[in-house]
């Protein structure tokens, strides 16, 4: 049972929720940039959290099935029809054996998340079956997917009697998740802001300044223009560890937010550090799409880590009971 | 040797879900050992919902789920300082200031000799580095091997030791423009540091050598060949002589 791409779109790799253990040997955490989209299109098909799915960038992939397969889609709004038929996101669907899966541009949003039941079968290496890029390694191949690769599907399931076998070509399950407040996809995306280090005295200037996503952005950071430079009060003297969503200031005045991709040790001033509960939407900001920093207490941010956290856990439970019927 | 330096520590939150322990603002060996120590004594005694501790040259990060903590999460961050601060407390860093040459250290490791190529296409900018330190290519290569370095820290790619002891006569200052595709296994000279590339990748040290050994290979456990705190030694090494150094050495 495999998934075969006929056109791999701009950036598709195998991700699940990566290697959060290996940052001492200077591994970088990887992974999902939007771990909510992961988890929950992992739940809709009934996989555990951490299966390992497809995580597509701006513009999607061609994929054929060899077999039949329930599949959903969570994460940035994109164009998606299977022959012909728009698909839904954040349901789960069954395909037939033979389909053809377009995926095609992003209309909103940066990365999609295409979960298989069963998850895709790569090898686990340093404990997560994620590509890690840069150290080419993981994954399939240790690379982002290209033409012509046939990637190998665990075994499906039980598909329970929602997805009757005499079903040809595509049918939907009955109910969907509904990803906000959790992950919202604004015109001006608001972030919060937990203060680093090295913020500026009179930091008026960060939160009054509207960003904009620079096209170099990538799996280690969003890289962020503004109009007007952001000033630096004083210059780190040494490497300091960091961490996913800390707001780095290299000296151009042009913030660099980490995200899974990060290194785990930066020499910039740190000026701030992104909410966990922020890192979704972070992970969706496409370029040219626009940010502005909301400043957060640690207090909020906990709160709001919480509510993400029991919207994941509701989305989850549901489905299982969904599955279960 | 220098007097020792007293370490103090202070706490930072890296957002919600990070605490760095600080411990100073330079580097020296004494800094380096503290914050190692700090990340060992607290990694034989985790708590549950910490996934990673993290330690560089004079400081420490310590990675955690705030919501598994076992306690509020508004409480968590508390929990990991009282955790970090109790620790620091106890901690006799200064005995392990000084290790015996050839003596196994506190993380049981030796010392590892790493083979190096040194100079013609292996090194190509070790004229430069002789021209900068107004010295021969062999005195280069005779300072450079000289030194016990450990490893102060990992970061930039799996792998990639930070080394302590860089001979100062060495310094020479990063290349103006970064190469965009440094070998792996690439030794080379940044400003006052000294490292191997375990990946390739763009990189702005001096070329100085290249080395067999892997030092990053995720199919084997562990991963990494150095981790912080390990010794080693570079080991001038004719380029013919390669395949049976890197052999004895693996």
């Amino acid at each position: 049972m495999s998934l075969e791409i006929l056109k791999p779109g701009l950036l598709t790799s195998v991700q699940d929720l990566g290697r959060p253990n290996h940052r001492a040997l200077g591994i970088a955490v990887g992974g999902a940039v939007d771990t909510f989209s992961l988890q929950v299109a992992n739940a809709l098909v009934g996989n555990e959290p951490h299966a390992a799915a497809l995580e597509i960038t701006l513009l999607g992939p061609r994929l054929r099935f060899t077999q039949d397969a329930v599949i959903a889609l969570c994460g940035g709004r994109f164009e998606a029809s299977l022959e012909d038929l728009a698909l839904p996101m954040w349901r789960a669907m069954r395909v037939a054996a033979g389909s053809i899966l377009d995926i095609g541009r992003s209309q909103r949003g940066a990365r999609l998340y295409l979960a298989i039941a069963g998850g895709l079968n790569c090898p686990r290496i340093l404990d997560s079956r994620a590509t890690a890029l840069d150290g080419s390694f993981g994954g399939w191949q240790g690379r982002a997917l290209r033409a012509g690769d046939s990637l190998p599907l665990s075994e499906c399931f039980s598909l329970g009697r929602h997805w009757p076998r005499q079903s040809i070509g595509l049918r939907l399950a009955r109910w969907w998740a509904n990803p906000a407040p959790a992950l919202t996809l604004e015109p001006i995306a608001e972030i919060g802001l937990l203060p680093g280090h090295h913020l500026p005295e009179g930091n008026e200037t960060l939160f009054d300044t509207e960003f904009q996503v620079d096209s170099r952005s990538n799996r280690m950071g969003l890289r962020l223009e503004s109009e007007t430079p952001i000033a630096l009060a004083n210059q780190p003297t040494l490497s300091e560890p960091v961490s996913i969503g800390t707001v780095q200031l290299p000296p151009e005045g042009k913030p660099i937010i980490l995200l899974a991709d990060a290194q785990t040790i930066g020499g910039y001033p740190r000026i701030g550090h992104i909410p966990s509960a922020d890192h979704p939407r972070l992970a969706q900001l496409a370029p040219s799409d626009r940010l502005r920093f909301v400043p957060n207490t640690e207090a909020m941010a906990l709160q709001r880590l919480q509510q993400l956290d029991r919207h994941l856990q509701r989305l989850q439970d549901a489905a299982r009971d969904a599955l279960r019927d | 040797m220098n007097a020792v330096l007293q370490p103090g520590l202070t706490l930072e939150p890296l957002g919600d879900s990070a605490v760095l322990a600080v411990l100073g603002d330079r580097i020296h060996p004494d800094l380096n050992t503290a914050a190692l120590a700090l990340a060992d004594e607290l990694d034989r005694q985790r708590l549950k919902g910490v996934l990673d501790i993290v330690p560089a040259y004079a400081s420490v990060a310590i990675h955690y789920l705030p919501l598994r903590m076992e306690v509020p999460a508004e409480q968590s961050r508390r929990k990991v300082e009282s955790w970090i601060k109790q620790t620091w407390s106890h901690l006799h860093w200064e005995a392990h200031r000084q290790p015996q040459p050839g003596a196994e250290d506190i993380w049981n490791q030796s010392i590892l000799p790493v083979p190096v190529c040194y100079g013609g296409d292996f090194g190509p900018d070790i004229d430069h580095v002789a021209a900068h330190c107004g010295m021969s290519v062999d005195e280069v290569i005779a300072r450079h091997s000289a030194p016990i370095y450990r490893v102060a820290m990992l970061g930039f790619q799996p792998g990639f030791p930070y080394l302590l002891g860089l001979d100062p006569r060495l310094e020479t200052p990063r290349l103006a423009s970064p190469r965009t595709r440094v070998a792996a296994g690439a030794v080379g000279i940044g400003g006052a540091q000294t490292g191997i590339y375990p990946l390739p990748s763009p990189g702005g040290w001096q070329l100085i050598g290249w080395s067999p050994l892997r030092l990053f290979d995720p199919q084997r456990h562990p991963a990494t060949l150095l981790r912080a705190g390990s010794r080693l030694r570079f080991i001038p090494t004719a380029a013919e002589d390669i395949d049976t150094a890197s052999q004895a050495s693996r």
